[in-house]
């Protein structure tokens, strides 16, 4: 792996080592504000993935060749990157997965359908994206839990008393986004965890939108399992990681079956293997896995902490800049926010706003993203969204805001 | 701004600020829901179908300019015609939203409708335009299952 090395947060310096960055749009330079729904990769990860190909493929954790060895080495490495970059006490908590889609998907399937019973009741939120929805449902349909969610108010909180209210004997469960993805509201995790802890109840923390933005260290949290995006991350897509804790994982089913999760098989019985492995059936994404080791030692080159800051000063200043824009309405006013603005612009429909700022080479998300039961508690069918990165500047929040009287007008 | 103003001509913006038959139908023969899972946009199409023709014909719901202004000139378009005559329109509007347009279609040149032409520029935005025509061919259909463009 190349050395990286960044002393100070030179954002030009940043911006170069974002290739797509440098790229048109409809003849007009990429203004990239859709960074909740992917963010963009640095060289340093689109060429770690192509050393990889180049020089490295191979199997892992088989073959006995170099080659292999040098797989299985780097595959391990990233892991161990991974729990660094969460402060997990043990590599073998990381687990690999598809995405924070299918992390919740293995929690819900393997956790959900071990120790989850009749009546059993699950905790949500309002603030959900599908995919932290939809597993629950799925599980709770076939042994008839119930799902309970919390509410939020109007700037987009959740209300903590009605989720105190929630707690019963019968909460067995606990699912809650970090970050939300539709509004940028950041949840207070560590009071819930902490609630749900003094009932003994695990607690899962949605991560897709926090990791990116945010240092995140699971053991201060003490949450029971949490999730990350690779994509989200700065790294490739179909990579992701749950964070789960040891005695949890070990007492869980395999959520798959097939190579590499086994110790031994017969036809008459099949031995699991260990953590991590136990749930990593198949051959897994290994260039995803290289590249997103790739993205953390470049976000680490940068430092979250500078990340954080230099985000924070964009979101008040993008925040302030959209606020003075007449007919636009920013939707998610909670006092602790990511880099994540919601907006409406009079009863023109987000899909419009979306394609006319795509014309000036302005890349924003519009629809329900992913989370239809926030919108209908909002009274909305959809928003446009902005959400920041921190290769984004204050000149690009500028000429987003010239085109906004533009579509005033052709819609006047 | 071209390809941006073909897509958001006067007449579709007109027909997105005072949508035509904008309302529910009391005396419908027949009605159908559409609904785009991609971006939530639902509409709902009424019929009246008396002898093979369709009398009157109506729209409610929420979308973009385009699948506002799609429905509200189909409506437009479909009012007095007989079900083969709107299956034949129907095909017309298809193939031109959908890019496969033959240019010298008579059917679309009377009217506004050719003002969608420019919709097929925009892929992201086809299923837009084409919800309200499924719909309402779903409807004259007698079908009873909701439409999904999905």
């Amino acid at each position: 792996m190349d050395k990286i090395l960044q002393k100070s947060f030179d954002i030009n310096q940043i911006r170069n080592d974002f290739p797509i960055l440098s790229k048109s749009v409809n003849n007009k330079p990429l203004i990239y504000f859709d960074n909740a729904a992917t963010t963009q990769k640095p060289k340093h990860v689109i060429d770690a993935v192509s050393r990889f190909y180049e020089s490295e493929n191979s199997n892992v954790h088989r073959g006995v060749h170099d080659l292999s060895q040098k797989a299985t080495a780097i595959f391990e490495e990233s892991r161990e990157k991974i729990r660094a970059f969460l402060n997990a006490k043990e590599s073998s908590e990381i687990i690999y997965v598809r995405g924070t889609t299918e992390a919740i998907n293995l929690v819900a399937r393997s956790y959900g359908g071990q120790f989850l019973n009749e009546g059993d009741e699950i905790i949500l939120s309002a603030m959900e994206h599908h995919s932290n929805i939809v597993p629950w449902q799925q599980i709770a349909e076939e042994k008839r839990l119930i799902l309970r969610i919390i509410p939020i108010n109007d700037e987009g909180e959740l209300l903590l008393d009605e989720f105190e209210k929630l707690i019963s004997i019968r909460t067995k469960l606990i699912s809650i986004v970090h970050v939300s993805n539709s509004l940028g509201t950041v949840n207070p995790v560590k009071h819930i965890i902490d609630k749900a802890h003094e009932c003994e109840i695990p607690v899962l923390i949605d991560g897709a939108q926090s990791t990116p933005h945010m240092a995140v260290d699971v053991q201060a949290l003490d949450c029971d399992f949490y999730t990350v995006s690779g994509h989200k991350l700065f790294g490739p897509t179909g990579i992701g990681i749950l964070y789960g804790k040891k005695q949890l994982l070990e007492k869980m089913p395999p959520y798959q079956g097939g190579g590499d999760m086994i110790r031994s098989v017969t036809f008459e019985k099949t031995t699991y293997n260990v953590l991590p492995n136990k749930f990593e059936a198949g051959t897994p994404n290994i260039a995803g896995v290289v590249g997103l080791g790739a993205a953390i030692d470049y976000i680490n080159s940068i430092g979250l902490n500078l990340i954080t800051e230099y985000e924070q000063d964009l979101f008040k200043y993008a925040s302030e800049v959209l606020g003075n824009l007449e007919g636009l309405k920013i939707i998610g006013k909670a006092a602790n926010k990511t880099a994540v603005i919601s907006f409406l612009c009079g009863d023109i429909h987000p899909h419009d706003i979306g394609t006319i700022l795509d014309h000036d080479g302005i890349a924003i998300r519009a629809g329900h993203h992913c989370t239809q039961p926030l919108m209908q508690r909002l009274g909305l069918t959809a928003t446009a969204r902005i959400s920041l990165a921190f290769y984004n500047t204050k000149n690009e929040i500028d000429s987003f805001a010239e085109t906004i009287p533009k579509l005033f007008k052709i819609f006047s | 701004m071209s390809k941006i103003n073909d897509i958001y001509q006067e007449v579709i913006l007109d027909h997105n600020k005072s949508p035509r038959n904008f309302k529910q139908l009391e005396n419908a023969t027949q009605h159908l829901e559409g609904y785009n899972p991609l971006c939530g946009d639902k509409l709902t199409v009424y019929l009246y179908v008396k002898d093979g023709i369709i009398k009157d014909i109506s729209f409610l719901g929420s979308g973009c300019a385009i699948s506002k202004a799609s429905a509200s000139m189909m409506t437009d378009k479909l009012k007095g015609k007989s079900k083969s005559e709107a299956e034949d329109i129907f095909q017309s509007a298809h193939d031109m939203l959908t890019g496969k347009m033959k240019n010298d279609d008579d059917i679309l040149k009377q009217g506004n409708l050719a003002a969608l032409s420019g919709i097929s520029e925009f892929p992201m935005r086809i299923k837009c335009a084409t919800l309200a025509w499924h719909t309402m061919r779903a409807a004259l259909n007698g079908t009873h299952q909701p439409v999904s463009t999905e």
